[in-house]
C-alpha cells in the first residue's frame, strides 16, 4: 500500500464496533471520532493480554509478574515518546487530557510553582478552547491573580493575529492554546505563536488532543514546553491520556497527584519526590491502558499518520464542497488548510433536531456546544452540528451525512 | 420507533407557532427564572405571576430545539389560570411521561398536548429537552414573589 493511500473500508473490519447497527438495523454510520474513537481489535486484544497474562503492579514487588507488568507500562511509554518524537522521561501518562492540562494548571501556580507569580501577570488563551483548556486556567487565575487575556477568532474561524504583539507581552507568563480546534477544524499557527511567547519567556502549552491523532506530530518540531492528548480519541482505551513536556520544565515542576510511586525518602513529616514522570504518577499506574494506547500507536503507525491525514482532508474536502452545495446549510470554520472537525449550521433546524435525524439514519454525529460554550458566543450560536472523520470513514459515510441533512430540511419543512 | 412518533405533529406546530413565547413586563410580585440545558446549551427564561395560589400568567422566551421549545409552549399554555397545586401535579405527570414510568390513567385528559411528547421517553438524551420548560415553571411557582432568579 502506498504512503499516501489506505483503504478504509479495509480498515473498518478491525473495528468490531463500525460492524454493528443501530436504531433498529441501520447500518452505523460513526461520525463523533472527534468525541472518541473507535477501538481495533488490536487494541482491546493488547488490553486484554495484558490483564491475562502480564497483570500485577508496576514498579512494586521484586515477582516476575510485577517485572512483566513494570516492562509493558514502561514499554507503552517508550512507544508514545518515539511517536511524537520525545525522550522516554518526558512522557507521562494521566488518566485523560483534561487531567494533563489540570496537573500543568496545579503545578504552575502551587507554592512550589517555578513561575514566581507577579500582580499583573498575564496567562494567554485563545477564544476557541475547548473547556478543559480554558477552566483549569480561570481556576489558577483565582489561586495566582493572573489576568486571563484571549486572542480573538476570525469569522473564517482562524486566530486573529492582528494585536499578537500587545497581547503577548513581557507579563504574559504562560501561553496555553489548541493545535487544532474541536469545533471548527482551524490548525493553529504553534511554531510562529511558540517563538512569540518564548521571545518574552512565557511557557507554552499545546492542546494537542484533536491533532495527534491525526497527523504527524513532532514535539520537538513544533517549539513547544508541554502538551497534552487523550489515548481515546487515537484508538487507543478510555482511562489514559499524556502528558508530553521539556524534561527541564517538568523537572522544575511540583507534583500535582501524590502519593505512593511519586517519591524517594518518607518520613511522618516530609517526603522528597521523585525525578520526571514518576513524579507526576502517584499510584499504581493504568497500565493495561497505556498499553492499549502503545497498541493504538502501533496501528496508526502502520497505517501512517501522513496517509491518515491525507484520507481526512480528503474526506472533509469533499463534505465541504457538498454541503456548501446545500441551500440554507452553513459550514463553520477556515476552508483550509484544515483538521477534520466539522462543524456545520441548517437554518432553521436546532442542531440537536439535525442530529436526531441522523441519528434515525444509524448517522452519529455530536450537537451541542461541543466543550467550547464561548466560542459558540463568539459565533453567536448556541450550539453547532459536527461531523469528525478518522481513518475508517469512506466517502460513502460523506454521502450518508449529506442524504442525511437533506432528509432532516424535508422532515422540518426548511427545504426550498 | 421512527422519527415520526417522536415529532408528532403537534409538538412541530408548537414549535412553528410557540405559545406565550413574548415575555410580559415584570410586575409587582411577578416571579422570573432562568434555565439552561448546560449539555447542549438550550436556555428559557420564564415569568410568572401568582395571586392568591392561581397562576394569572405564564410568559416565556428561550432559544432550543424543537422539543424544548415545543414542550415550552404547551407547558405555559396548561399553566395559565391553573392553581399552583394543579400545576404541580401536570409537572409530576410529564415527568413520569418523561421516565417512561406510565402515567395516570386520565393522564390523557390533563395533559393534553403533553401527551404528545410521550416518544420523547424513548430517547433519554431528549428527556431533558423536554423538561428544561417544565422545570423553570415548578421553580418560578414554588418561589417567593418579587424574585429573580439567574
Amino acid at each position: 500500500m502506498p504512503a499516501s493511500s489506505l483503504n478504509a473500508e479495509i480498515l473498518k473490519q478491525d473495528f468490531p464496533l463500525l460492524g454493528r447497527t443501530v436504531r433498529g438495523g441501520k447500518k452505523l454510520v460513526y461520525l463523533d471520532s472527534g468525541a472518541t474513537s473507535q477501538k481495533p481489535t488490536q487494541v482491546l486484544e493488547a488490553e486484554r493480554d495484558f490483564y491475562e497474562n502480564h497483570n500485577a503492579a508496576a514498579h512494586r514487588g521484586a515477582h516476575q509478574l510485577a517485572e512483566e507488568a513494570t516492562e509493558a507500562f514502561e514499554g507503552a511509554r517508550e512507544v508514545v515518546a518515539s511517536f511524537i518524537g520525545a525522550q522516554t522521561r518526558e512522557v507521562i501518562f494521566t488518566k485523560s487530557a483534561t487531567e494533563s492540562l489540570n496537573l500543568v494548571a496545579y503545578s504552575l501556580s502551587a507554592a512550589e510553582s517555578p513561575i514566581q507569580w507577579r500582580p499583573g501577570d498575564e496567562v494567554l488563551l485563545t477564544e476557541m478552547e475547548h473547556h478543559a483548556n480554558l477552566i483549569p486556567w480561570q481556576e489558577l487565575s483565582k489561586r495566582t491573580g493572573a489576568h486571563l487575556r484571549f486572542i480573538p477568532v476570525t469569522d473564517d474561524g482562524e486566530l486573529d493575529l492582528t494585536d499578537i504583539d500587545t497581547l503577548i507581552n513581557e507579563k504574559t507568563r504562560i501561553l496555553s492554546f489548541t493545535h487544532a480546534s474541536n469545533v471548527l477544524g482551524t490548525v493553529n499557527p504553534v511554531r510562529r505563536l511558540a517563538d512569540l511567547a518564548h521571545a518574552v519567556g512565557a511557557i507554552v502549552v499545546l492542546d494537542a488532543c484533536q491533532s495527534v491523532p491525526h497527523e504527524a506530530v513532532d514535539v520537538t518540531a513544533l517549539g513547544i514546553d508541554l502538551m497534552a492528548f487523550s489515548g481515546h480519541k487515537m484508538l487507543g482505551p478510555t482511562g489514559v491520556g499524556v502528558l508530553w513536556g521539556r524534561f527541564e520544565i517538568l523537572e522544575s515542576m511540583p507534583p500535582f497527584l501524590t502519593g505512593g510511586s511519586m517519591i524517594e525518602v518518607v518520613t511522618l513529616e516530609s517526603a522528597t519526590y521523585s525525578l520526571p514522570p514518576k513524579r507526576f504518577e502517584a499510584g499504581v499506574p493504568n497500565m493495561a491502558q497505556a498499553v492499549g494506547l502503545a497498541a493504538a500507536i502501533g496501528y496508526l503507525q502502520d497505517v501512517g499518520m501522513h496517509a491518515i491525514a491525507r484520507h481526512e482532508e480528503d474526506l472533509v474536502t469533499s463534505a465541504i464542497a457538498q454541503l456548501e452545495t446545500m441551500p440554507g446549510v452553513t459550514v463553520l470554520g477556515p476552508a483550509g488548510p484544515r483538521g477534520g472537525a466539522l462543524s456545520f449550521l441548517v437554518d432553521g433546524i436546532h442542531p440537536h433536531d439535525v442530529g436526531q435525524v441522523l441519528d434515525d439514519d444509524g448517522i452519529a454525529v455530536r450537537v451541542g456546544h461541543h466543550c467550547a460554550w464561548p466560542l459558540m458566543r463568539r459565533f453567536g450560536v448556541a450550539a453547532t452540528t459536527r461531523a469528525t472523520f478518522y481513518l475508517y470513514n469512506t466517502h460513502e459515510d460523506v454521502t450518508s451525512l449529506i442524504s442525511g441533512i437533506r432528509r432532516a430540511q424535508e422532515f422540518f419543512g426548511t427545504s426550498s | 420507533m421512527n422519527l415520526e412518533k417522536m415529532y408528532q405533529e403537534i409538538i412541530l406546530d408548537h414549535y412553528k407557532h410557540p405559545q406565550f413565547k413574548n415575555l410580559a413586563p415584570m410586575v409587582s410580585g411577578g416571579v422570573e427564572v432562568h434555565h439552561i440545558n448546560p449539555t447542549c446549551g438550550d436556555e428559557v427564561t420564564l415569568r410568572a405571576q401568582v395571586v392568591d395560589g392561581v397562576i394569572e400568567s405564564v410568559t416565556w422566551d428561550g432559544l432550543g430545539c424543537s422539543i424544548s421549545q415545543a414542550s415550552t409552549s404547551v407547558m405555559a399554555g396548561l399553566a395559565q389560570g391553573a392553581t399552583v397545586e394543579n400545576a404541580l401535579e401536570l409537572t409530576a405527570q410529564f415527568l413520569l411521561l418523561m421516565q417512561g414510568k406510565g402515567v395516570s390513567t386520565d393522564a390523557d385528559e390533563i395533559l393534553e398536548d403533553g401527551i404528545a411528547f410521550a416518544g420523547v421517553a424513548q430517547y433519554p438524551a431528549r428527556v431533558k429537552c423536554a423538561l428544561l420548560g417544565w422545570m423553570a415553571l415548578k421553580d418560578a411557582i414554588t418561589r417567593e414573589p418579587g424574585e429573580i432568579n439567574e
